[in-house]
């Protein structure tokens, strides 16, 4: 599974947009690797074969509400493509507005706060909140999945972040 | 039962879930192979046993972890541990802090820096290497990260090549990944009182 060469349409290289001739380009290809690891990661994390109770739709739209806290506009348009692939519509679709925290259904309620206190302050998190989970009727499976969802895009956004700050001072 | 940690210590604490850990008597085959359980290695600590719920995130997530933190060349092994202890700082996962700190203190034989980083947290004051290396850690596991092209023009004059700022971001980025799976789905439970 080890790759030599880097891949240009993994997401992070396609979004962090490093030009051919950078140092940071050279950089990147001795981690091959690890960027090739990273898409195999979003794969499994967004388009996983066994999506338990997170749908592939309400996968993408927690991601596109994700990188909208993380003030990362090109990775939320990425996110939003993956989004209309899926099919995403109503409730689930209205996921991605992270002003939108009202939902009908109370497991897409607490799907979006975990979101936002994954994203934007997980040092805050306590027991309490991942009982809130259990008490929407989200079944510890899919805790898993979520937490493993929020956590690997709060990876791949900073990635992308420092890519871009390398780039800048190269 | 024993009480949750709330402060930063060099004192690896026990992790007790929040959600069941699977089963490994009802276990699937993908699932066993991604814990790579055999008849003589039967031993998984609770928190992979919760990750395995999702068995496709952790077999993609197990090899890049690996990678990251120990991959040859680049940023050297303590640096790599002083990015994982800056995101773990912010996020404050007692837990990922006590690991990776006390690993730094073993790497640098030196135990000044990660008492200075406890007791000061996001403002420790340390030499300029290393500084340099906690401050842009720390900012870039802000929401949204506050790392700025100052903070990443330090690093390279503090000396770091592009290969170890590399590392280095990915390091700190890793940790946003497992500070939110270790601090989220678990508590840190001081290790004496678990086991009298």
């Amino acid at each position: 599974m080890e790759a030599d060469t880097l891949n240009d349409d993994d997401v992070v290289l396609r979004e962090a947009g490093i030009p051919a001739d950078s140092p940071v380009q050279a950089a990147l290809s001795g981690r091959a690797d690890i960027l090739a690891m990273t898409q195999k990661a979003h794969d499994a994390a967004l388009t996983p074969a066994e999506p338990g109770g997170l749908s592939h739709a309400l996968r993408a739209a927690l991601a596109v509400r994700a990188a909208r806290l993380h003030g990362e506009a090109s990775l939320a348009a990425h996110y939003a493509s993956l989004m209309a692939e899926a099919g995403a519509e109503g409730d689930v679709a209205a996921l991605a507005e992270p002003a939108t925290k009202d939902f009908a259904d109370r497991r897409l309620a607490a799907f979006a706060a975990y979101t936002d206190l994954a994203s934007l302050a997980p040092k805050d998190a306590t027991e309490a909140d991942i009982a809130a989970l259990k008490a929407a009727g989200i079944g510890d499976a899919d805790i898993v999945r979520l937490a493993e969802l929020t956590a690997f895009l709060a990876y791949q956004f900073r990635v992308v972040a420092g890519l871009k700050l390398m780039q800048a001072t190269a | 039962m024993s009480e949750t940690l709330h402060d930063f210590t060099v004192e690896v604490p026990l992790w007790r879930p929040r959600v069941r850990p699977i089963d490994l008597a009802e276990a699937t085959p993908d699932q066993l192979d991604a814990l790579k359980v055999t008849p003589s290695n039967t031993k998984v600590s609770d928190y992979v046993l919760v990750l395995a719920n999702d068995v496709e995130t952790l077999k993609a997530r197990t090899p890049l972890f690996n990678a990251i933190m120990y991959n040859r060349g680049g940023l050297g092994r303590s640096g790599r541990e002083l990015g994982a202890v800056g995101a773990s700082v912010v996020n404050r996962c007692i837990y990922c802090a006590a690991v990776h700190a006390s690993r730094y203190n073993q790497l640098t034989k030196t135990e000044d820096h990660m008492r200075e980083v406890f007791a000061q947290g996001e403002a420790a004051t340390l030499p300029s290497r290393e500084a340099a290396i906690y401050d842009f850690a720390v900012k870039l596991s802000k929401t949204p990260s506050e790392a700025t092209e100052a903070d990443m023009q330090a690093l390279r004059d503090a000396g770091l090549n592009d290969e170890e700022i590399l590392d280095l971001v990915l390091s700190a980025a890793l940790f946003g990944w497992a500070n939110r799976l270790m601090h989220l789905l678990g508590d840190p439970v001081a290790r004496q009182a678990e086991e009298a």
